[in-house]
């Protein structure tokens, strides 16, 4: 029988210690995760580069749809932050800042959205589809749920191999906690004993519907008793919280705990994807405290406890406003690609084409 | 010595358990000392510890379990217990499998096992044949070995090829077919085989319907036509350029498949005869499937229900006096 725990993030208190107490010998203060505005960069990064995303979706720049993760950078970035290259990281729709964390080249992202023929996804799929499944970041299919069971298999592969202290990350959000699929892969990586953290981030609507059309249960993180996980929840709206919730559930999967399920707390601060705009989304909603922007409450931290001055803050962002301009600049000067030159070719084995005039 | 298609089947993984430690089994029932539901993993488990590994019954989690490893660089063998169950996976095999190479330049090794086809009395959930569904879509190879030499090769080549591979082994054909022993080497996947030499008729088939197929032949032999027998072996990639050939030499052809007759694989042959090999063709080309209903349980609608010998003979004789 597995040993299997259940507890809320103590966390939760953590942001409410005074700062005072926290002062350091330089004066000024310890910040509440010592990667904590390391974090906060690759978060400025992420909203950055999603911002400018939109402005060119907009401008109709941006063929098909963009995906943001507005409201959930707190909780991506932690997914991403605790990972070696070496580890396997199946992000999800709104994990901008996990992947930048985890290593992804901003003109990964750049090529993909624009389309661009020497991208990753080389224009065959588009915006959040994406993924390096060599450097280990897995390229989501739509259908919600499919990738934790891979990211289950590729650990077993690891195992099988040989490799030690590794460990994978699967994102979800409560919309694809419903799908069989995610049940299935949730099951069979308990089963397993893969060293498995499951992110949930509960941003309270799939699409349009809200949490109560969604499941019934209690608390999504009760799950995981059922699973075989040990499960956590978090405000996904402090990132000190999420840092240290999520640090400790890649910490204990890596040392042969069993699977790790975290559930954050967040409202989505934007539509389901750029064409929507979210008008369904309650002023009540809104008023809930998990509808806070976690940018801005970092950022607010990074001022109240002096953790960085507020010019280094406004250095921080024109910078990261010129390496997005570079990467979008880099892209739109790449070749498209084009249907009479493309390999039309779903199979590696050349030999097994079926070829039909 | 006399081994069975079954036997071939399970010999086939035990030689690739034994060369291949990148190989894995999985799958439900499939381990311990059970050896699966119709024992084509029999005394696997205790040769090959750790390689042979029961499942829950989560078929979706099975085969996206079986894609994340073959990513990492694992060759996985998937048992479905019943082809009929793999619908419940066909995300995984046709939108995570079949689209991984196209997206990602990362091709998915992975060869998925479906114990396919009707056996009396199984009735419309353990009968199914699912091949012309995985050939519809792209970046999957489909094999429907119909002989105890093939089973064994072709699966031996299944493990080996670096894209996925959906493995249609008939059931009837487990215990029904016998071979005096296991080749060391078959033709190369995409390959038809001629079954049988003619001349008056061609009759393109695959996996169990090819016996039926034959058993024909040798019927109207006595009757003094000679039918040829194409034996396809893959439905994807389809061997056009054998069936034109042997068209062009009978001039007739008909295609006898198990699956629905709505589309597929027959359907898919007369549509490139008739487009590439119209002016081969002495009469309009025909094929033959099962009916449009379930797959009935009842021994006497089964066998009425599945293109038998009768009905291929009744068929063949009319597409002869065209």
């Amino acid at each position: 029988m597995l040993q299997t725990a259940q507890r809320t993030a103590k966390s939760k208190t953590k942001k409410a210690t005074p700062a005072s107490l926290r002062e350091t010998a330089v004066g000024r203060a310890a910040p509440p995760h010592e990667r904590f505005v390391e974090a906060f960069r690759w978060m400025l990064l992420a909203r950055t580069l999603e911002e400018k995303l939109v402005s060119l979706y907009r401008g109709g720049l941006i063929t098909g749809g963009v995906y943001i993760g507005k409201g959930q950078e707190a909780v991506s970035v932690a997914c991403g932050l605790f990972l070696q290259k070496s580890d396997i990281f199946a992000p999800l729709i709104r994990d901008q800042a996990g992947r930048s964390a985890f290593g992804e080249p901003l003109l990964d992202v750049t090529r993909t959205y624009l389309g661009s023929r020497l991208g990753p996804m080389r224009g065959r799929d588009g915006n959040i589809h994406r993924g390096h499944p060599r450097k280990n970041e897995l390229a989501m299919i739509s259908h919600l749920g499919a990738m934790v069971s891979v990211t289950a298999g590729a650990l077993m592969a690891k195992r099988f191999k040989g490799e030690k202290n590794f460990v994978g990350l699967a994102c979800i959000g409560e919309g694809g906690m419903q799908t069989g699929s995610f049940h299935e892969g949730m099951n069979i990586a308990a089963v397993e004993q893969v060293p498995l953290v499951v992110v949930a981030t509960n941003n309270h609507y799939a699409y349009s519907t809200p949490n109560d059309r969604e499941f019934a249960c209690h608390d999504l993180v009760d799950r995981a008793i059922g699973y075989g996980f040990e499960g956590y929840s978090l405000d996904g709206t402090d990132l000190g919280a999420c840092l240290d919730v999520i640090a400790g559930a890649v910490k204990r999967a890596r040392a042969g705990r069993p699977p790790q399920l975290v559930v954050a707390s967040v409202l989505r601060l934007s539509g389901h994807g750029e064409h929507d705009d979210a008008s369904y989304v309650t002023q009540e909603m809104k008023r809930q405290p998990f509808a806070r922007d976690c940018l801005k409450v970092a950022e607010q931290m990074i001022i109240d406890l002096k953790l960085v001055d507020p010019e280094t803050l406004a250095a921080w962002r024109k910078e990261a406003v010129a390496q997005i301009d570079e990467a979008i600049a880099a892209a739109q000067k790449e070749p498209t690609p084009e249907g009479d030159k493309e390999d039309w070719c779903a199979l590696s084995t050349r030999a097994l084409i079926d070829f039909v005039e | 010595m006399s081994i069975t298609y079954l036997e071939a089947i399970c010999e086939a993984q035990a030689k690739l358990l034994r060369d291949d430690e990148r190989v894995f089994i999985y799958g439900q029932d499939v381990g311990g000392t059970f050896g699966g539901a119709f024992k084509a993993t029999k005394g696997l488990a205790k040769e090959f510890p750790g390689r042979v590994l029961n499942t829950p019954i989560s078929e979706d989690a099975i085969v996206g379990t079986a894609i994340g490893a073959a990513m990492q660089g694992m060759r996985p063998i998937v048992e479905m217990q019943f082809a009929d169950f793999s619908s419940i996976a066909l995300n995984q095999i046709l939108n995570n499998a079949g689209t991984h190479y196209w997206r990602t330049n990362v091709p998915v090794p992975i060869t998925v096992r479906l114990p396919s086809g009707g056996t009396k009395g199984s009735g419309p959930f353990h009968s199914q044949s699912m091949e012309s569904i995985y050939a519809h879509y792209p970046g999957l190879i489909v094999m429907t070995p119909a002989t105890v030499e093939d089973a064994y090769t072709m699966l031996i080549e299944a493990v080996a090829i670096d894209d996925p591979v959906v493995y249609c082994e008939h059931k009837y054909l487990y215990y029904h077919l016998k071979a005096d022993k296991l080749p060391t080497e078959g033709l190369p996947t995409g390959k038809a085989r001629i079954a049988r030499e003619g001349r008056d008729l061609t009759i393109v088939t695959y996996s169990a319907m090819l016996h039926e197929a034959l058993a024909v032949a040798e019927q109207l032999a006595r009757e003094g036509f000679e039918i040829e027998v194409v034996d396809l072996r893959s439905v994807k990639p389809l061997d056009t350029d054998s069936v034109l050939a042997s068209v062009a030499r009978t001039g007739r052809l008909l295609c006898v498949g198990e699956s629905f007759p709505w589309g597929g694989a027959t359907a898919e042959i007369v549509a490139r005869v008739a487009a590439e090999g119209f002016h081969l063709l002495d009469a309009a080309p025909q094929r033959l499937n099962a009916k449009d209903t379930p797959i009935p349980y009842h021994p006497n609608l089964w066998s009425a229900h599945r293109p038998n010998a009768k009905e291929i003979a009744r068929k063949t004789r009319a597409l002869l006096r065209e």
